[in-house]
C-alpha cells in the first residue's frame, strides 16, 4: 500500500535470474541471527505485559511520543518501500522524493495538530471505531471489512514480493523466506500484541537507518559531492532528473509524465492525507500514546524522520545513475535481456560499498523493514477484526480475556491468510496488481468521510455511508474504465501525455471529490444528530482539553511549524 | 505486570553487539584484506571500523543509560 513497487507483479519476472547478487559471510549470518533472536525474545518478554485487551490491542496506551512516533514511521518503512523507491529514483530521478515530502509531511502534521485530538479524546481503538461513534454501524462495518480483507491480502503480497527479493538478492528459497519471516512475526505479535510490534518497529527503524546510511555517505564521497553528482546526472540523463518542481508545468517535461496539479492535489491532498490520517495501520501506533500531548507529538516527530528518509532511499537511486557501471532496465526488459532491473538498485549499491559484517547489517535492514510492515498489518488486522467486526457484529458481550484470546488467534490466522495469499500470487502474479489497486480505492474516499465527520457538525449517518460507498465505487469505476480502455487515461488525468502515476493521483482526487459532494448533499437532505451527541467527535462541538506546557517551545504547534519551515525550504532548495 | 526493560536498552544491546562484530571484522580485515577483485569500493576508508566503532559507542551509551536498576 502506498507502495513503491509500482507493479509488484513485475518481481515475479526477475525470479528467472539464476544467480544471487550477494554472497554472505559467516559474520553476516551472525548479524542476521542476532536480530531474529532479539525479536523473538522481545515477544516472549512482553507477553507478561499484554494480558488485557487495552494492553494487547493498544499497548496499554503507555507509549511515549518518541516511541509512538518512530513506530508510526517504521510501520510504513517496509523493505519494498525502500527498494521500490530507490528503483523509482533511478527511473524517475529526484521527482520520487515527492512521495516522502509533499506526499507525507503536510498530512502527518495535520494529523498531529488537527485530527489527533478527536481520535484521542473519543478513546476510540481504531479508525472504524471512530466512524462508529460518528456515523454508526453501517459506515464502521463497510470500512472495517474493507480494511481487514485488504490488510491481510496486502500483507501476503508484500510477503511474496519480499521472498522474491530474497531469492534474487541472496539466493534464498521462496518457501524458506516466507515461512521463517511469517512465523517470526506471528510469534512476537501474538505473544506481545501491539506493544511487541511497536518495540520491534523501533528496533527495526534503527536497523534500517544504520544498515542503509553508509550507502549515501560512501556514494557521495565517490561521486565527489552533491554538486558533482547533479552535474553527472544532468550530463547522462538530463537536468529534469535533478529538479523537484521546475519540470512539472507540463506532463511531457518530466520523466514521470505528471503535472504539478496531480502532485499537489492528488498526491499531496488526497492520497497522502488519506493514507497518513485514516489508514489504521499507521494511526494505531499514535493511538497507543500515553497522553494527548504525546499523541499529537508522535506524528510530528515521525514527520521529522520521514523528511530525512530520502537520504537513504532516493539518494542511493540517484547515486546509482552516476556511479554504477551497469545500466538498469525495467523488470520486463530485464527478464529478456538478463540485465539487472530498477528494483535491484539498492542491493547493487549495498554490494558495491559494504563488506563482510556491514553487508549483513544491510540485509538485516531489509529483513527488518519487511517484518515491521508485516507486523503492522497483522496487528492492525487483529484489532479491527476483534473490535470492529467480531466484537461489534458477532459477539458483543464476551469477556475481556476472550477478546484478547481472539486477538492472539487472529494474529496467527491473519498470518496464515497472508501466507496463503503469497502462494496464490506465486501462481497468478496478476492478482497482485488487482489487490494493490483495490486497497487504493478505499483510502481516498475514507479520508473524505473522516475529515467531514471531524470538521462538519452537519454531516449525518446516511451522508457518511453513501459518501464513502459512492467515492469507493467511483474509484473502482475509473480504474476499470482505464484498465479496459487505456486511452481513457486522457480523460481521467486530463491529458493525453499522462502516465500511470498520474492516473493514480487523479483517480484518488475524483473519488475523494465524489465522496465529499455526496456526503454533503445527502447530509443536507437528512436529519442531523443533536450537537450534544457530537461532543468529543467534531470540531466546534468539542471542548478540547487545555495543554499545559512549561515553555512555549514545548508546544506541538511550535515543532510542527519548525518542520513545516524545513519542508518548504527543502522544496525550494531542490526546486 | 509491566515491562521493566526499556526499548532503548534493547536497542543498546543490539547496537553494541553489532558494533563489536562489525568493528571486529574490520580489524580482522586490516590484517587479512580481501582480494582486490572482491573488495568493496572505498574499502581503503575502512568504513567497517569507524561505523562499527560508532555503533559500539552508541550501543554502550544506551545499554548503560537504560540498564535495568
Amino acid at each position: 500500500m502506498f507502495s513503491a513497487f509500482a507493479s509488484a507483479a513485475s518481481l515475479a519476472i526477475v525470479l528467472a535470474a539464476p544467480a544471487s547478487l550477494v554472497r554472505l559471510h559467516g559474520v553476516d549470518i551472525a548479524v542476521i541471527a542476532i536480530y531474529f533472536a532479539i525479536v523473538i525474545y522481545i515477544g516472549f518478554y512482553l507477553k507478561r505485559a499484554s494480558n488485557t485487551s487495552e494492553e494487547f490491542f493498544m499497548a496499554g496506551r503507555e507509549m511515549t511520543a518518541w516511541i509512538a512516533g518512530l513506530s508510526f514511521v517504521s510501520a510504513n518503512l517496509g523493505s519494498l518501500e525502500l527498494m521500490g523507491w530507490a528503483g523509482s529514483a533511478y527511473q524517475y530521478g529526484i521527482l520520487a522524493t515527492h512521495w516522502y515530502w509533499i506526499g507525507a509531511i503536510p498530512a502527518m502534521l495535520f494529523l498531529g495538530i488537527i485530527m489527533m485530538p478527536f481520535y484521542y479524546i473519543s478513546r476510540t481503538h481504531s479508525v472504524p471505531g471512530y466512524l462508529h461513534l460518528r456515523y454508526g454501524d453501517g459506515t464502521r462495518g463497510l470500512s472495517a471489512i474493507c480494511f481487514a480483507v485488504m490488510t491481510v491480502l496486502m500483507s501476503g503480497i508484500n510477503m511474496y514480493a519480499m521472498a522474491v527479493v530474497m531469492k534474487v538478492v541472496l539466493g534464498w528459497d521462496l518457501n524458506f523466506s516466507i515461512w521463517v519471516s511469517s512465523i517470526t512475526v506471528a510469534v512476537y505479535v501474538a505473544l506481545g500484541g501491539l506493544r511487541s510490534a511497536i518495540f520491534n518497529e523501533v528496533l527495526q527503524f534503527l536497523l534500517i537507518w544504520l544498515g542503509a546510511l553508509l550507502i549515501p555517505i560512501l556514494g557521495l564521497i565517490e561521486a565527489g559531492g552533491w554538486t558533482n553528482l547533479k552535474a553527472q546526472i544532468s550530463a547522462r540523463m538530463g537536468s529534469e532528473y535533478v529538479h523537484l518542481w521546475s519540470t512539472t508545468a507540463h506532463f511531457k517535461d518530466n520523466p514521470m509524465g505528471i503535472h504539478w496539479t496531480g502532485i499537489v492535489f492528488g498526491l499531496g491532498l488526497v492520497i497522502s492525507f488519506g493514507y497518513w490520517t485514516t489508514d489504521f495501520l499507521v494511526v494505531q501506533r499514535v493511538l497507543s500514546a500515553h497522553s494527548l500531548r504525546a499523541a499529537r507529538m508522535s506524528p510530528i516527530i515521525g514527520a521529522a524522520f520521514k523528511m530525512a528518509v530520502p537520504f537513504i532511499v532516493i539518494l542511493p537511486g540517484l547515486l546509482a545513475l552516476s556511479v554504477l557501471p551497469v545500466h538498469l532496465v525495467p523488470a520486463n526488459v530485464a527478464a529478456v535481456t538478463g540485465q539487472p532491473s530498477y528494483n535491484e538498485v539498492l542491493p547493487l549499491m549495498m554490494v558495491r560499498y559494504l563488506g563482510p559484517g556491514l553487508l549483513g547489517l544491510g540485509v538485516t535492514a531489509l529483513i527488518a523493514g519487511f517484518m515491521s510492515g508485516m507486523a503492522g498489518n497483522v496487528s492492525a488486522f487483529a484489532t479491527v477484526w476483534t473490535y470492529d467486526i467480531y466484537g461489534a457484529f458477532m459477539n458483543k458481550k464476551a469477556s475481556d480475556s476472550h477478546y484478547v484470546s481472539m486477538g492472539r488467534w487472529c494474529t496467527f490466522i491473519g498470518v496464515l491468510i497472508s501466507v496463503g495469499t503469497a502462494y496464490i500470487v506465486q501462481h497468478a502474479a496478476s492478482i497482485m496488481d488487482y489487490v494493490q489497486a483495490l486497497f487504493s480505492f478505499f483510502i481516498a474516499p475514507l479520508f473524505g468521510t473522516v475529515i467531514l465527520g471531524m470538521l462538519w457538525k452537519r454531516a449525518t449517518k446516511a451522508g457518511g455511508f453513501w459518501g464513502l460507498l459512492s467515492g469507493t465505487c467511483t474509484a473502482v469505476g475509473l480504474w476499470v474504465w482505464v484498465d479496459r480502455d487505456p486511452s481513457a487515461l486522457r480523460y481521467v488525468a486530463l491529458s493525453p501525455d499522462a502516465k500511470a502515476m498520474a492516473a493514480d493521483m487523479y483517480r484518488a482526487l475524483w473519488s475523494w471529490l465524489v465522496c465529499v459532494i455526496v456526503t454533503i448533499v445527502v447530509s443536507l437532505m437528512t436529519r442531523p444528530r443533536p450537537v450534544a451527541e457530537l461532543n468529543g467527535l467534531v470540531y466546534g462541538a468539542t471542548k478540547l482539553p487545555e495543554e499545559h506546557d512549561d515553555h512555549w517551545w514545548q508546544k506541538p504547534i511550535v515543532w510542527a511549524g519548525a518542520i513545516a519551515v524545513v519542508f518548504v525550504a527543502l522544496n525550494i532548495i531542490f526546486w | 505486570m509491566r515491562e521493566s526493560l526499556s526499548i532503548w536498552f534493547f536497542s543498546g544491546i543490539l547496537l553494541l553487539s553489532y558494533g563489536l562484530l562489525i568493528a571486529g571484522t574490520g580489524f580482522y580485515l586490516l590484517a587479512h584484506p580481501l582480494p582486490k577483485s572482491s573488495a568493496p569500493v572505498l574499502s581503503q576508508l575502512h568504513p567497517d571500523i569507524w561505523w562499527g566503532g560508532l555503533m559500539t559507542a552508541l550501543g554502550l551509551f544506551y545499554t548503560v543509560k537504560f540498564r535495568p536498576r
